[in-house]
């Protein structure tokens, strides 16, 4: 199946044209930038055709023999075309918003390289069926994170990038001494292969150990809950594209879809002891701490950060409870938090553009200027709050109805509080910053620009119809297949190697 | 395989000394060579994994493909060491920039001093 | 910096070239011997690095060497993406091509198809990176135009 390099090609192809192009025509990087994104969403549009079977790409044309994979191969099931998915096209947002929006930073050159190579290396670690290839491209997302975090260089934002940088760097390492000791635990680095081989020695203690090495690291990446302590630094420091990046595809891709691929899929998550009570546990405690500790908080960006911890708790918690029910809740509240938390911080970064400031005392009374970003900003809070009818509402009804079937009546209750409690810090920004009196430093501001709206209005479009993913036709397409390769568990390998 | 294992005991040692001069240590650029001793503690233990007793190195020669396992040591995880070494000169370069500008902008290489986000 | 003293000037005329065609020697066997392309790469900053630290960075001050180096650096990563891509004309991402058009013995140096033109451009992208990142951090001062 010859399209799937081209996710990677593409991108680093025109990253790497940039930096050239750049002295010819200083417009370059926006059109490049814009062009190569708009690409990559029709592509991954295209391939939801192909949801439903696996395909694989042999790179190097170098094919099974006696079905042992001996050169690197890129896998495409149902899971991979929804995150691909989410990827491209929310990056396709963040560009167009970057348009206007960097103006007021220095090189945009610059920024679009880094943001092209953000994206190649998030659909590398998508479409990676052996660890390494996985690491290389979470070390490249990793790296251009790092610098784009830092961007406009003033001291708040280099202090938050070097925590972010010393934690993720951490976290890179306990990874790779994982996967050290999976290559001496199974002889092989495939995914689907090492499957096979771990069948055969499930719970030994070098399984455990491996097991427990790569959860501290990819927890660290998805900023769950005793491990979370560079995302309220790093996530406000970021200029608003790139904050919108972060919270609604980085931590995703990085944390919650490796966890998914290697304990659901390598490992087997029934075979290794009471791991589904380790992510039960995780996620209600990020879902209970960081809702409590937005409520407190005086900075837009840093609220919507702290949120952020909170709702990837749901998305844990549903994945700790592990029945078919709950994995449809966590892969559709995946989707819809990633379109939320971008549509959320993108009106953050229009409210900065306009006045130039994210502290919630000093804002008020918005919505006499900026009526497109104070309704997109509605739409969005409540839809996260979980109002019906908007999207978040039938993925947290999902969640609830899951955890109750299973029998876990407490956490379901304290998942209900914790939508109440985000529905109160909801409406506490919506409050301080949009409505009330405008006070008299803004008496100037104008509407932001038309791209920046633009990306808005289809962002909050999204946001309410997101609940017909669920019917059972449109389901069938595209969360049907994903929710059926994190249940064949195992069966992976059977299914990648053709068996 | 390696016949003693206390060869793996000495480099995981090397990875929790790098690992308490991150969690420890006050000054900046402290914490960076921690962070640059654990990655060369990794290494050491993909190199070390590798090894097979009364090997070559893995280049082939004219009929060399008879039984390579019994000449050759691994060669996947040397590949995997020249990478990870790439990634983490990367990682580095980028750190250490940082903590020269860092220095610029507060005067201090001392963590303790350099908070203005809390909460 | 300030450079340093005549003994030292002399000796790192005669060594740095010698470093220098060591660096591209490295590279050039990369698929006989140890070594290949980021290996090779290294020697060669190293050699232009050595330069700098014994004559002093007055003449790399200028705007121009770091544009160069960054050029080099962009062209050296996409000629490595031209040829995985050429790799397609025989059907795959990254196949050996050149092994199938014109093969070599094995263990000679024209042999093992693209492995030898991969190194190549790695090399010159390693090397001229490192150079752009020894520049930026020890020779141009903050403030002045990167």
């Amino acid at each position: 199946m010859n399209l799937l390099p081209l996710f990677v090609i593409m991108p680093l192809g025109s990253a790497f044209l940039l930096p050239v192009l750049n002295r010819l025509w200083k417009g370059f990087p926006s059109w490049i930038g814009n062009i190569a994104t708009a690409f990559l969403t029709g592509l991954s549009f295209w391939v939801i055709q192909y949801a439903a079977e696996t395909k694989t790409f042999a790179v190097g044309g170098w094919s099974l023999a006696n079905n042992i994979p001996i050169g690197i191969i890129m896998v495409m099931d149902g899971l991979t075309v929804l995150m691909l998915l989410v990827v491209n096209f929310i990056g396709f947002m963040a560009t167009l918003f970057s348009v206007n929006y960097m103006e007021h930073y220095t090189d945009k050159g610059k920024y679009f390289t880094l943001f092209l190579l953000m994206i190649a290396g998030l659909n590398g670690v998508v479409l990676a069926g052996d660890l390494f290839n996985l690491f290389v491209f979470l070390e490249i997302t990793a790296i251009a994170s790092y610098s784009l975090v830092a961007f406009g260089v003033g001291a708040e934002e280099l202090e938050a990038s070097f925590k972010y940088q010393v934690l993720g760097g951490t976290a890179s390492a306990f990874i790779l001494l994982g996967i050290a000791f999976f290559y001496h635990a199974t002889g092989t680095l495939n995914l689907a292969d090492a499957t096979n081989v771990i069948a055969g020695k499930s719970g030994s203690p070098e399984i455990l150990f491996i097991g427990t090495l790569f959860l501290v690291g990819f927890a660290l990446k998805a900023a769950l809950m005793p491990f979370h302590a560079w995302l309220p630094d790093a996530h406000p420091s970021a200029p608003a594209p790139i904050s919108a990046m972060l919270s609604g595809v980085v931590i995703k891709v990085l944390g919650v879809y490796t966890l998914i691929r290697l304990f659901f899929n390598v490992f087997g998550v029934d075979t290794i002891v009471s791991f589904k009570e380790i992510l039960l546990f995780l996620g209600i405690l990020s879902m209970v701490v960081g809702g409590f500790l937005a409520l407190g908080q005086k900075d837009f960006k840093r609220l919507l950060a702290y949120s952020s911890i909170s709702q990837i708790g749901y998305v844990i918690f549903a994945l700790g409870i592990g029945s078919s029910l709950a994995i449809l809740g966590a892969l559709f509240y995946l989707i819809s938090h990633a379109v939320f938390k971008s549509l959320l911080f993108l009106n953050s970064g229009a409210v900065v553009y306009a006045t130039d400031s994210r502290d919630l005392n000093k804002l008020g009374g918005l919505y006499q200027k900026m009526p497109v970003t104070t309704t997109t900003a509605m739409v969005g809070s409540l839809s996260i709050s979980g109002l019906p009818p908007m999207g978040g509402f039938w993925g947290k009804l999902v969640i609830i109805l899951a955890a109750i079937e299973a029998g876990h009546h407490i956490l379901a209750g304290i998942a209900v509080l914790i939508s109440i409690v985000t529905l109160a810090y909801y409406l506490k920004v919506l409050r301080m910053v949009y409505f009330g009196v405008l006070k008299k430093a803004f008496q100037n501001i104008r509407e932001v620009p038309f791209l920046m709206c633009f990306s808005m209005i289809v962002l909050a479009i999204l946001s309410i119809g997101l609940g017909i993913l669920l019917l059972p036709q449109v389901r069938d397409i595209l969360l049907g297949p994903a929710v059926q390769v994190v249940e064949n568990g195992i069966d992976y390998a059977k299914v990648v190697l053709g068996g | 395989m390696i016949e003693s294992q206390w060869v793996f005991v000495l480099a995981i040692l090397l990875f929790l000394i790098g690992l308490y001069g991150v969690l420890v240590k006050r000054n900046l650029i402290k914490i960076v060579i921690g962070l640059m001793i654990m990655e060369y503690a990794i290494n050491l233990v993909f190199a070390l994994i590798g090894y097979r007793s009364e090997g070559t190195s893995p280049i082939s020669f004219n009929g060399a493909e008879q039984n390579a396992a019994a000449i050759f040591v691994d060669p996947l995880p040397q590949a995997l060491v020249l990478t990870a070494i790439v990634i983490g000169l990367g990682t580095t370069a980028l750190l250490v920039s940082f903590a020269v500008r860092i220095f610029e902008k507060y005067d201090t290489f001392d963590v303790r001093k350099i908070r203005k986000l809390r909460g | 910096m300030r450079g340093m003293t005549l003994i030292v000037k002399c000796i790192t005329q005669l060594m740095a070239p010698s470093i220098l065609v060591l660096g591209i020697y490295v590279v050039f066997h990369g698929h006989l011997t140890p070594g290949g392309g980021f290996a090779g790469g290294v020697l060669m900053a190293g050699s232009f690095v050595l330069l700098i630290l014994a004559y002093g960075s007055d003449k790399v001050k200028s705007d121009s060497f770091k544009n160069r180096a960054s050029l080099l650096e962009s062209l050296g990563i996409f000629l490595f993406l031209f040829i995985a891509i050429m790799g397609f004309l025989q059907g795959s991402f990254f196949k050996n091509v050149f092994n199938e058009w014109l093969p070599g013995e094995s263990g000679e140096l024209w042999s093992a198809g693209i492995i030898p033109l991969c190194n190549i451009a790695i090399g010159v992208e390693v090397a001229a990176a490192l150079f752009a990142i020894f520049i930026t951090l020890a020779v141009l001062k903050f403030g002045e135009k990167l």
